[in-house]
């Protein structure tokens, strides 16, 4: 290949003089022509506006004057900010860490069954990741409903307390997050079975040998053997977690007295119904040192993937 | 695996009392499998309640849903929020908007995303692999962080040009590419690369033009990662909530997942069966393709590294 992008060149450079259909001819101006209109959406739609979002932080509320980062300090002074950081850390981390808790136990469960059903299983397990997720909220709503809750009813026939699911605070936090465990972990569960299943049964029997239990071949074996799968698995989440809107929006809209806001839901209610669009951007801006430390690791972990390949 | 295990504590040199007390293998790796079965059971009633709770819901007429009775189960099974919806104007303008658009955005995005990677994975420019490891940056770069800018720009454009973007259900054909393309590109690159050289170096030496590579040879091999990019473009223009949140209002110009929250619940006065009946619908058509296609849907969910 390395040889015809050579020749090609050195035939592009014999007829370079001024003839444009030459260059139209040469490949990697070719490469770039077919390359184009994905360079134009994410130059257009994706780098300028973030950068622009930058810009638009910077401005007044009526966008007409530059206040440099005077709607930064301004929310800093604001309590309701900093409740919103804290609720998104612990949403993002919270979340995160239940849902690779969970997909990593589903996953060794359904790759303990016998490869016949394995299909099965996996394809019911699956099903809240493919749900809209704004649609599969609409049904939690309703299951978490003031007074027609589903689960107290089944609570009070238990004899147990009915729980005002999305009225207090703390249980409105916890109802969030329940729900975002439940679109994500069927993700985890499937990226861990893949990874469950490219780890040699040789490495097993051997640990067998030496006389490890199960607990041990998951340790020393599977865990080792899956931490890059796990790793980037968690930081990709850790990024949409923490980028969430649909079901916080759907479920609480920020409620009750702001306590369940995430960063892209109070952006939302600052900048599209607010009015104050610097401001708005200003909050979702917070988002960036999280998702840019994230990306700069899975970055490297994609790199050492490929390496190995 | 088993026979291995078996010979390891079967083999242990006339240890019977060890033996006796662990019980045989088979039957510990049976218990081993009830137990695996028993868990999964469970994982299962967890995830799919919600969906399940929908499907017993949507059957209850609203009288039903008020009573004082078992909320999980149907006494009266319907079919009435189906009909109402079904026949109710906005509802079928919501599924029309979503149909057009995610197909269009379906079609949009392999188009570009296939060049795109035909020319990253094999053509080579400068710059090239900056921009590869570019579309995988950008495909982390979240919705909730560009909607605010897009608005702006949007307002901006209409000040300039007098072209109204905001509240246009056609708006959207242009924002969903920007999460769709990163991904579908960086899946179609990865498969793209798996193709064996020798394969075009011969359709070369036959005098293909890199067209016909593409089209003959590249396309056809990589059929299974199209479909993958596909599923995985409509699946996301299908459930995207934020970007027509922001960008449409009037009940014409909404997609479905807007359309039935901002729609049927009005004010505090929540018509469950409805909802319920309108959230099943809507999550219907990602549901029957995933029925269908779940092996490249799985593909394209572990290709690479995904979202979740």
């Amino acid at each position: 290949m390395a040889d015809a992008v050579a020749s090609d060149l050195r035939v592009a450079a014999v007829g370079r003089r001024g003839n444009a259909r030459s260059i139209l001819r040469r490949k990697s101006t070719v490469a770039f022509l077919m390359a184009l209109p994905l360079i134009a959406i994410i130059l257009c739609l994706v780098v300028y506006p973030a950068f622009y979002a930058i810009h638009l932080a910077t401005l007044n509320k009526s966008m007409t004057k530059f206040v440099g980062f005077g709607n930064f300090l301004f929310l800093f002074k604001r309590s309701t900010f900093w409740m919103v950081v804290e609720q998104s850390v612990l949403f993002a981390v919270t979340a995160v860490i239940f849902k690779a808790v969970i997909g990593f136990i589903v996953a060794h469960f359904v790759h303990n069954i016998p490869l016949k059903g394995q299909r099965k299983w996996r394809g019911m397990l699956l099903i809240p990741w493919v749900i809209p997720p704004a649609m599969s909220t609409l049904a939690w709503l309703w299951l978490f409903d003031p007074s027609y809750s589903a689960f107290n009813w089944i609570f009070a026939h238990l004899g147990l307390p009915s729980i005002p699911w999305l009225g207090n605070p703390y249980w409105a936090r916890f109802g969030v997050i329940l729900v975002n465990v439940w679109v994500g972990s069927p993700f985890f569960m499937i990226m861990y079975l893949a990874a469950l299943k490219s780890v040699p049964d040789q490495l097993h029997e051997a640990a067998a040998i030496d006389g490890a239990n199960w607990l041990q071949k998951i340790w020393y074996v599977n865990l080792p053997m899956m931490r890059n799968i796990i790793q980037i698995t968690g930081l990709f989440s850790l990024i949409v977690t923490f980028a969430n809107f649909d079901i916080v929006k759907i479920l609480t809209n920020g409620g009750p007295v702001d306590q369940t806001h995430v960063f892209a839901t109070w952006a939302f209610t600052l900048g599209i119904w607010g009015n104050d669009l610097p401001l708005g951007a200003s909050v979702s801006l917070f988002m960036f040192p999280i998702l840019g430390t994230a990306a700069i690791f899975i970055l490297r972990n994609v790199r050492k993937r490929g390496n190995e390949a | 695996m088993s026979t291995a295990t078996a010979v390891a504590t079967g083999g242990a040199p006339g240890g019977a009392p060890g033996a006796v007390r662990y019980g045989s293998i088979s039957r510990e790796r049976k218990r081993a499998l009830y137990w695996s079965y028993f868990f999964l059971s469970l994982f299962v009633v967890f995830f799919l309640m919600p969906p399940i709770y929908m499907l017993i819901t949507s059957l209850k007429s609203s009288a039903e849903i008020g009573a004082v009775t078992n909320p999980w189960w149907v006494y009266h099974p319907t079919l009435e929020n189906y009909v109402n919806l079904l026949s109710s104007k906005s509802f079928l303008t919501f599924f029309k908007n979503s149909a057009v658009v995610s197909v269009l955005v379906v079609s949009l995005s392999i188009i570009v995303s296939i060049l795109a990677a035909f020319s990253l994975a094999r053509m080579k420019f400068w710059g090239s692999a900056t921009l590869a490891t570019g579309v995988f940056l950008t495909y982390l770069i979240p919705d909730t962080l560009l909607f605010i800018p897009l608005f702006k720009i949007f307002a901006w454009i209409h000040d300039k040009t007098g072209i109204e973007l905001i509240n246009h259900w056609w708006v959207l054909i242009f924002l969903y590419p920007t999460l769709t393309v990163p991904f579908c590109t960086w899946i179609m690159i990865g498969y793209f690369s798996s193709i064996p050289k020798e394969l075009d170096e011969a359709a070369l030496i036959d005098g293909a033009s890199y067209f016909q590579i593409l089209t003959r040879v590249f396309i056809p091999v990589a059929l299974p990662g199209i479909i993958a990019a596909t599923i995985f473009a409509f699946t996301v223009s299908w459930a995207n909530f934020l970007y027509p949140l922001a960008f449409t209002t009037s009940e014409d110009q909404l997609v479905l997942p807007v359309g039935i929250v901002t729609t049927l619940i009005k004010g505090d006065v929540y018509n469950w069966g409805q909802i319920m009946t309108g959230a099943l619908l809507g999550a219907a058509p990602p549901l029957i393709i995933y029925a269908f296609l779940m092996d490249y849907y799985i593909a394209g969910l572990t290709a690479g590294a995904t979202k979740g």
